[in-house]
């Protein structure tokens, strides 16, 4: 099936000229993003530019308006959501999309629906519970009852037990305490470590940018800027508009 | 304290009845937040193709068992109700999942009219005689109550489907993803399931479970006709609501108990209301109950909130 030459490697990820067109609104005008293997990409920008969007659309929830999204070669954009998890990739959605009335190991569970390896899924789900141990203490109780700061471990314990090949993170750090928020990155980190490929969206720039090799600027439906993580920080036009500082370079921005 | 006894049976035998047709309403509305009025003509039409099937049966094979032709009418009657409730999902209710709220629940009485009337086309208008092919001789287990055969089948037989539904829903692969769609299909969809699956499984399951309601009610009472869904599945709509609408062990505890306040209000009504009114009125006891529960309790006995989705 993958006829492409080994070198230069084929993305995992590519978003071909991807327009979304939401309640009526163009919401993404027309973007191109890869993601190679292995890598860590973040798409920051400001509310409203269109990163969700371009995030639920790479999931399966939203419908390409044009364009197209190929995924490990294959076109996948006209594909359900339920079967583009079955490739292999795993959105955690914005707010964290728990399933408040399951129990925390039923919403573990989900995570491996797709997945008919028992023995594979009591594995994996011992792994989860050695990176997450607060999640393990609570595996009988009702998910609703966990703090923000569980919850949106849970959510990121879930989408890894159905083994994704591509992590989709929509703000992981929403609404979370910084200590938290440190800790969650830290398991991020060693997820990307163990070879997964992660696509971030993140409200937080400064630590979008920490965390990943490159980056996507997304400005009211399109990609403005891209560059590897250290450029960006350093960029004088995102460090005014994203990282808060207002008035390091004047005129510029 | 015969006729408390006597009330205690007979409410029991019909709660049980309204309780695994209140299931399917509630199975619905948790899953798609639709009242779907059509559920009990799903009641109807299972009696109907089940009563078709025995005299079909009597006439092809007239030295079959009582309990072989029961067995293989049921056969009959759950898969035609459950391609049935497929059907109307596939073909109405699906379109209509983003569609204004008032659509599908004006749908779905359009969906019950034309039940009743292709019923009515296929089997006329007038009252069959149902085979009561369980045994509908009383005995007498406290002198003075009486208790038969197929009122005892009826309530061991749904008390045993509705465990049986209780294990599938909190136990199971499929019962999993049955409550994770009912709580968020976007996020269950996530999660590799296919919501559009499990949500025309829970049709189907509830029109299984009407299949049976409507062949048991129908053995009971010895009679079927196009229009027999209409009331129990009104009263059965009403035990969801009265047990909290969404929630499984709501419409078994609201069958069961609008079944007993309906048999008790029938055998003391006329004490009530010094003879003023018989136990024909026995129905205006679920209506009360209705308006009550919608009153004080809208969340119904065992429901945490009103869900608001459309």
């Amino acid at each position: 099936m993958n006829t492409d030459p080994p070198n230069p490697p084929s993305p995992l990820l590519r978003l071909d000229g991807v327009q979304i067109a939401y309640s009526g609104i163009q919401a993404v005008k027309g973007i191109d993003l890869q993601l190679h293997r292995g890598e860590r990409v973040s798409l920051i920008g400001a509310n409203g530019a269109g990163k969700t969007t371009t995030l639920n659309a790479i999931a399966g929830l939203l419908p390409l308006a044009r364009g197209e999204i190929l995924y490990d070669g294959d076109r996948i954009g006209q594909l359900p959501a339920h079967k583009r998890l079955r490739r292999g990739i795993a959105l955690v959605p914005e707010g964290r999309g728990i399933f408040t009335r399951l129990t925390v190991e039923e919403n573990l569970r989900m995570g491996a629906y797709s997945r008919r390896d028992a023995a594979g899924i009591e594995a994996d789900l011992e792994r989860v519970y050695t990176m997450l141990p607060r999640i393990k203490e609570r595996l009988a109780q009702v998910a609703g009852t966990l703090s923000g700061g569980e919850q949106q471990m849970l959510a990121i314990g879930r989408a890894l037990l159905s083994r994704p090949k591509l992590l989709l993170l929509d703000e992981p750090s929403m609404g979370l305490a910084p200590l938290i928020v440190e800790k969650i990155f830290e398991v991020l980190r060693s997820v990307g470590n163990e070879g997964v490929t992660i696509l971030l969206v993140e409200q937080n720039a400064n630590l979008a940018l920490e965390f990943s090799q490159r980056a996507y600027v997304m400005e009211s439906g399109r990609i403005t800027l891209s560059g590897s993580g250290p450029e960006l920080l350093t960029d004088p036009k995102v460090r005014t508009a994203y990282l808060g500082e207002i008035d390091a370079v004047g005129e510029r921005g | 304290m015969e006729i408390f006894l006597q009330q205690l049976v007979n409410g029991l035998v019909v709660g049980s009845v309204y309780a695994l047709v209140a299931l399917g309403y509630t199975m619905v509305y948790g899953i798609l937040g639709l009242i779907n009025f059509a559920h009990g003509d799903l009641v109807m039409v299972g009696a109907m193709v089940a009563l078709q099937t025995m005299l079909f049966l009597m006439g092809a094979a007239p030295g079959m068992s009582p309990l072989t032709m029961l067995t293989l009418s049921l056969a009959v009657a759950i898969p035609v109700c459950m391609m049935l409730g497929y059907t109307m999902e596939r073909l109405a209710y699906r379109r209509l999942r983003n569609a204004p709220r008032l659509a599908p629940l004006i749908t779905a009485i359009g969906m019950s009219f034309l039940l009743q009337t292709i019923a009515m086309i296929l089997w006329g208008r007038n009252y069959h005689t149902f085979p009561q092919l369980v045994s509908t001789a009383p005995l007498q287990p406290v002198a003075g109550v009486f208790v038969t055969p197929i009122q005892v089948t009826i309530v061991v037989g749904s008390a045993l489907i509705m465990a049986a539904l209780i294990v599938l829903v909190t136990k199971t692969r499929l019962g999993r993803a049955m409550r994770a769609t009912a709580e968020n299909h976007r996020v269950a969809a996530l999660m590799g399931v296919d919501t559009n699956l499990i949500i025309a499984l829970t049709f189907v399951i509830g029109a299984a479970l009407a299949a049976v309601a409507g062949v048991m009610y129908a053995s009971n009472y010895g009679i079927a006709h196009y229009g027999m869904g209409f009331m129990p599945g009104l009263k059965a709509f009403t035990a969801a609501v009265l047990g909290g609408i969404g929630n499984l062990g709501g419409a078994m505890l609201g069958g069961i108990v609008l079944g007993l306040v309906e048999s008790f209000g029938a055998g003391y009504i006329e004490h009530m209301t010094f003879g003023l009114l018989n136990s024909s009125y026995q129905d205006i006891f679920a209506f009360i109950i209705l308006g009550l529960v919608l009153i004080f309790r809208p969340t119904g006995l065992l429901g945490e909130r009103v869900s608001d989705r459309a």
